[in-house]
């Protein structure tokens, strides 16, 4: 897999991130290395291997719907960098 | 005895035989920090006024007899800077979270302070516990007690460090590819990481969290086993906890190696690991032998995709897990941010560091169309046959044996511009994540530059107790526990 400057873009803007010009050609030799390490699994053979997402059989973790305390809202808002009439604030997104 | 000599359980013998007050052993750890945290930088924050109020209201608990159960009651602990803890920072060591403050607390703080243990402060760590030096925190390196010029490993460097300049008497750490095993190796401590699903993650800020675990770092194998028994156990807000036995940690004790048959894995022996590891792990396991376990070596290939598979599950959770960071619901917010767009980027591109940056790029790539199939799940169905080698050798083994770490703590500085290499390192920790895995780290000598060993015994599913059995029975055949580093005061 060939890493170019083009996907490296393309990944900070799937990131929401956004490189320094100096960030973004040691980012493109570092991605390279490791994925050029990676593709080492190309070797090892799937065929027929189910993926596995959960290391022990894990079925449905069903409880009782009981009507409980939540989290106060003063609470969670107080980690806010800014809120505004017991609301997060966000900048103007419709104009 | 002097309180910070002691272990743990020690601690809390004295302590319920009124020999010591709780007070006495917060403030003995309070001043050691302010005495040599300086030198290591082993904590992010200390919680010295909360810390002795609290002192006193567990005295008044113990004194009233309402302790009696815990083995740890009245021992002060530190825990890592990713496990949240009501009121008290929990940053992370990351700039996005460094005045973040929890509402509510991890399970296994509520679960620590219902044992009666004192928290006194937060370990530093590799940013998101993403690295394995400790060197990638926002707030400085933490540097290896047995030399300042190492790094202690990571990332729960700062809970080993801390444990190994007697800044803490025991620490809680996390583990998702190695980060409590290998710093253990590089600071010659004891640390446990629990089998998946054994430890409630319940306010453990996530990383990959299909392979975090929570689990103690103490001074000897006793210690774990008794933190252990206080933080594992299903917890009905992680779905992914299970239900189990309740661990007796001394069970731990009494335990025996005459009879226990050990695998090695030859391929934990091949290119890369430092001479003098391998030297010394195979001496432990001539000792285990010499105590009465069978030990066999056998192949398992697979090991050379470990890291690969590792990389692309855990960097692929990361970018899912830190989508969360937006600069709006809590964390830091930039300044020049006009638009919501911006106030995305910037506030995440200021907050996070360079290795984050990293993988959450490595994550969406390899979660992306077109290569989602080709990285992602191709990662996925190593994994299965990954567990599936470690069952097949449980079906002849009651245990591994191995390295922690290819090789002893590496100079500060030597892995930052190379994470392949870095990478690389862990090699011998991050399969028994995928797998989900027990596994226990203790000290088993020193090499040519004086700098600790570990060794690594791994167990099956929700086997803590046989391998921290023999681990048991290892350390009091030997005094490599019992080595301290000269500390240097700042």
């Amino acid at each position: 897999m060939q890493i170019t400057k083009e996907l490296v873009n393309y990944l900070e803007a799937l990131g929401r991130i956004e490189l320094t010009d100096e960030q973004r050609a040691s980012s493109e030799k570092d991605l390279q290395d490791i994925l050029s390490y990676i593709d080492t699994l190309n070797e090892l053979d799937t065929s027929n291997v189910e993926p596995l997402s959960h290391s022990f059989p894990v079925t449905n973790v069903f409880r009782e719907d009981e009507v409980r305390p939540s989290t106060d809202r003063e609470l969670i808002l107080e980690n806010a960098p800014e809120k505004t009439d017991a609301c997060f604030m966000v900048p103007k997104t419709v104009e | 005895m002097e309180i910070l000599k002691m272990t743990a359980l020690e601690l809390s013998k004295a302590i319920k035989s009124k020999e010591i007050t709780v007070r006495q052993a917060t403030q003995a750890v309070l001043d050691a920090i302010a005495d040599y945290d300086g030198t290591y930088n082993c904590y992010t924050c200390v919680c010295e006024k909360e810390a002795l109020e609290r002192a006193d209201e567990v005295q008044k608990l113990i004194d009233e007899g309402k302790l009696d159960a815990s083995p740890l009651a009245g021992v002060p602990i530190a825990v890592k800077d990713n496990i949240c803890t009501k009121g008290i920072t929990t940053t992370c060591s990351s700039k996005i979270l460094s005045n973040f403050k929890p509402t509510y607390n991890a399970t296994v703080v509520e679960r620590l302070n219902e044992a009666g243990m004192v928290i006194v402060g937060k370990l530093n760590m590799d940013e998101f516990a993403m690295g394995s030096t400790t060197e990638t925190s926002y707030f400085g390196a933490t540097k290896n007690p047995w030399n300042i010029e190492c790094v202690p490993g990571g990332s729960s460097g700062g809970a080993a460090a801390s444990v190994a300049a007697d800044e803490a008497i025991i620490a809680l750490g996390s583990d998702t590819g190695g980060s409590i095993r290998q710093p253990c190796s590089f600071c010659g401590v004891t640390g446990l990481k629990p089998t998946y699903g054994s430890v409630s993650r319940y306010g453990l800020v996530a990383y990959a969290s299909s392979l975090d675990q929570i689990g103690p770092i103490g001074k000897d194998v006793a210690d774990c086993a008794a933190m252990y028994s206080i933080i594992s156990g299903r917890d009905e807000k992680d779905g992914t906890s299970m239900d189990f036995e309740k661990f007796d940690y001394t069970e731990v004790l009494k335990g025996e190696v005459k009879g226990k048959k050990i695998g090695i894995p030859s391929d934990y022996f091949g290119e890369g690991i430092a001479k003098d590891v391998k030297k010394k792990v195979l001496a432990a396991a001539e000792k285990l032998k010499e105590m009465g376990a069978e030990i066999e070596e056998f192949d398992m290939p697979i090991v050379k995709y470990a890291i690969p598979a590792y990389y692309i599950i855990a960097s692929a959770e990361a970018c899912s897990n830190l989508s969360r960071y937006d600069g709006i619901k809590y964390g830091y917010k930039s300044e020049s941010a006009r638009n919501l767009r911006e106030t995305y980027i910037k506030s995440r591109s200021e907050g996070f560091g360079m290795e984050v940056k990293r993988r959450i790029m490595l994550g969406n790539f390899v979660l992306s169309s077109g290569y989602y199939d080709a990285y992602y799940k191709k990662a996925l169905q190593a994994k299965k046959l990954i567990q599936q080698s470690f069952f097949d050798a449980f079906e002849k083994y009651d245990m591994l044996l191995g390295p922690v770490a290819p090789t002893t703590a590496l100079k500060l500085g030597e892995s930052l511009s190379d994470p392949l290499k870095m990478y690389l390192g862990d090699i011998y920790t991050v399969m028994i994540n995928i797998a989900g895995l027990p596994a226990v780290s203790v000290p088993c000598g020193f090499d040519s530059n004086n700098m600790p060993v570990g060794l690594q015994l791994i167990g099956k599913p929700f086997d803590e107790k046989t391998i921290m059995q023999v681990a048991y029975q290892y350390e009091k055949a030997t005094d490599f526990s019992d080595k301290k580093p000269n500390l240097i005061k700042a």
